[in-house]
């Protein structure tokens, strides 16, 4: 049972600044941080490894400052990582993004492609959906309760409401569920071990079978045209004072008419 | 130029709210722009979606039947719907941004070539180029993106619930054009073992909401007998939703819903950039926060510095006596 894991490098949401004169996003000034939702992935690649056996491989595209996320991975139980580091990779849409993926899923040749739901800096959930499609796989998305069972993929998936248990043929990408199991704690000593003696796979472009007219920026299928900034809308921010009757009191008279209105 | 389809998700209860929504915005688009615009309806014995669906503003309704589409498995929607775009080439196609509606867009989108513009909270056609031009909220809702699709491509989005009216029915019954996919009922696909799905409220159209923030522990009982008493609908924030006191489906912010609601009752919430764009769009907000420098009191109206514990109780007990 080998796994594949797409993990990303993402910065934190809160810590991004944007400047509404030159309207750019400056990802500089923020920490980065591996997705919180590919760990959930990762863990549950993990807990079937170790029912299954076989070797769980971390792959992410990106800059080379993503090396020391995938090392993280690593200390956590991953036994290998491979990052796909290429300026032509550069500026990729989900299209472009999901095919070089898939074509590094193509050369890696796992049983189970696992990611995290979605990112948390566009979030758009699409990536897992457009790498099966490459790759001609079935999906199943915002999986938990993932188990594998004689050449099948058998998962918990939620949906509006509720939830559906949906059983599909390997290989298969599946999309795990932030929060839908606790990450392990990378161990020490292996942390150690990653950082000092494990050695990250790069894969450029030169290493995988690719059209590059359908990768990077080249190969996008949308435009990022502008960004703006949004204002939150203007609010009264007024303190109610007095004791916690009056105050109640006071809460419910503001829903009431504001209900009315 | 070509049509404005929207792609119709079937729900427990007939047609999701979030299709109706997009098909009334797909058709005030074709009425400025002279396009014209149809609806999909993917499944098998799909017939009374299909009734359902013409009765809405929309020009035609294409009824794509197969045994194979019994189940939601992207896989399958995608191809018979790639089929139908080779032989009807429309222009823009809208889906849901919804558990199913983003999978078959996405594996669609590979399969055609398409550029997909997700979870938009806008959607319009640049006078100029008669472009679609999408708005993507992204880092934590802060920033909106505005997005379009590559010239000469297929044009798809998927629309946040919520974000457009739901139309009226009309008079007219949209002219419905059957299509029989090719695909093979023998490739493997989806099997489904279970399923448990329960009536869902739409907590985004409700006039009062109490949200419910890791300030309460993560012990909803009270707050529910609150929603309860004030006839409010009961919301979360994610870390909330995360530790599965309550569903996705009640999760406010960037990455959940948004509230339209009169008023929302705030309740130990600290107020993150992600959440605070979930409550933008609502009337009035009170908050309830221990910490006076809580940012969430920036993004409201009425401030209380106090336990949700002591306020609660109180709430209950005058709203029981007929106060709200």
């Amino acid at each position: 049972m080998n796994i594949v894991v797409c993990v990303k490098v993402v910065p934190k949401v809160d810590q991004v600044k944007f400047d509404p004169a030159t309207k750019t996003v400056d990802r500089t000034s923020a920490e980065n941080e591996l997705n919180e939702a590919d760990k959930n992935a990762l863990e549950t690649a993990l807990q079937l490894k170790e029912k299954h056996g076989g070797k769980v491989a971390v792959v992410s595209m990106g800059p080379p400052f993503f090396e020391p996320f995938l090392k993280i991975c690593v200390a956590m139980g991953a036994d290998d990582a491979v990052l796909l580091s290429d300026k032509a990779f550069a500026g990729a849409d989900t299209y472009a993004t999901s095919y070089v993926l898939a074509q590094a899923v193509k050369k890696l040749k796992p049983d189970l492609v696992l990611c995290g739901e979605s990112t948390s800096d566009s979030g758009t959930a699409q990536v897992p959906a457009q790498m099966a499609e490459w790759l001609g796989y079935p999906n199943i998305s915002y999986a938990s309760n993932v188990s594998v069972d004689n050449g099948f993929v058998v998962a918990r998936r939620t949906v509006k409401g509720g939830y559906e248990v949906v059983k599909a043929p390997l290989p298969a990408v599946v999309s795990v569920e932030l929060g839908s199991n606790t990450p392990r704690f990378p161990d020490f000593r292996r942390k150690r071990w990653a950082e000092r003696e494990f050695k990250t796979t790069v894969w450029t472009s030169a290493d995988l079978e690719l059209d590059l007219s359908l990768a990077g920026r080249a190969g996008s299928k949308t435009d990022v045209v502008e960004l703006q900034s949004i204002a939150p809308p203007q609010r009264l921010r007024k303190f109610l004072e007095g004791s916690e009757d009056e105050i109640a009191q006071t809460i419910l008279e503001i829903i009431k008419e504001a209900v009315t209105e | 130029m070509g049509e404005i389809w929207t792609f119709v998700e079937i729900g427990p209860e007939g047609v999701e709210d979030v299709s109706l929504e997009i098909m009334g915005r797909a058709a005030a688009l074709a009425a400025e722009s002279g396009r014209k615009t149809a609806a999909v309806v993917t499944g098998w014995k799909v017939d009374e979606i299909v009734q359902e669906t013409a009765k809405y503003p929309v020009d035609k309704v294409f009824h794509v039947d197969h045994s194979t589409l019994v189940t939601y498995d992207p896989s399958k929607h995608a191809k018979a719907l790639h089929q139908l775009v080779e032989k009807e080439k429309p222009e823009m196609i809208f889906f849901g941004a919804t558990y199913t509606g983003a999978d078959i867009a996405s594996r669609l989108a590979v399969r055609t070539g398409a550029g997909l513009i997700a979870h938009v909270t806008y959607l319009g056609i640049d006078p100029v180029d008669g472009r679609l031009v999408g708005h993507v909220p992204g880092f934590g809702g802060s920033i909106v993106a505005v997005c379009k699709c590559r010239p000469n491509t297929l044009q798809i989005a998927t629309v946040r619930p919520g974000v457009f009216e739901k139309p009226k029915t009309t008079n007219k019954t949209a002219e419905v054009v059957k299509f029989t996919p090719s695909l093979d009922p023998a490739e493997p696909g989806w099997i489904i073992l279970d399923r448990k799905v329960a009536k869902t409220v739409d907590v985004t159209r409700a006039e009062k909401v109490v949200v419910a923030g890791m300030g309460t522990g993560g012990d909803l009982t009270l707050v529910k007998k609150l929603a309860d008493r004030l006839g409010a609908q009961l919301a979360v924030t994610r870390p909330l939703a995360d530790i599965g006191v309550a569903p996705r489906d009640v999760q406010v912010g960037s990455t959940g819903i948004s509230l339209r609601s009169k008023a929302a009752l705030v309740l130990g919430v600290s107020g993150a950039s992600h959440f605070v764009s979930g409550i933008q769009d609502v009337k009035t907000v009170i908050s309830v926060n221990t910490d006076r420098n809580a940012p969430i009191f920036q993004f409201s109206d009425y401030c209380v510095q106090a336990d949700l514990f002591k306020i609660v109780p109180k709430l209950i007990e005058h709203a029981e006596k007929g106060g709200g």
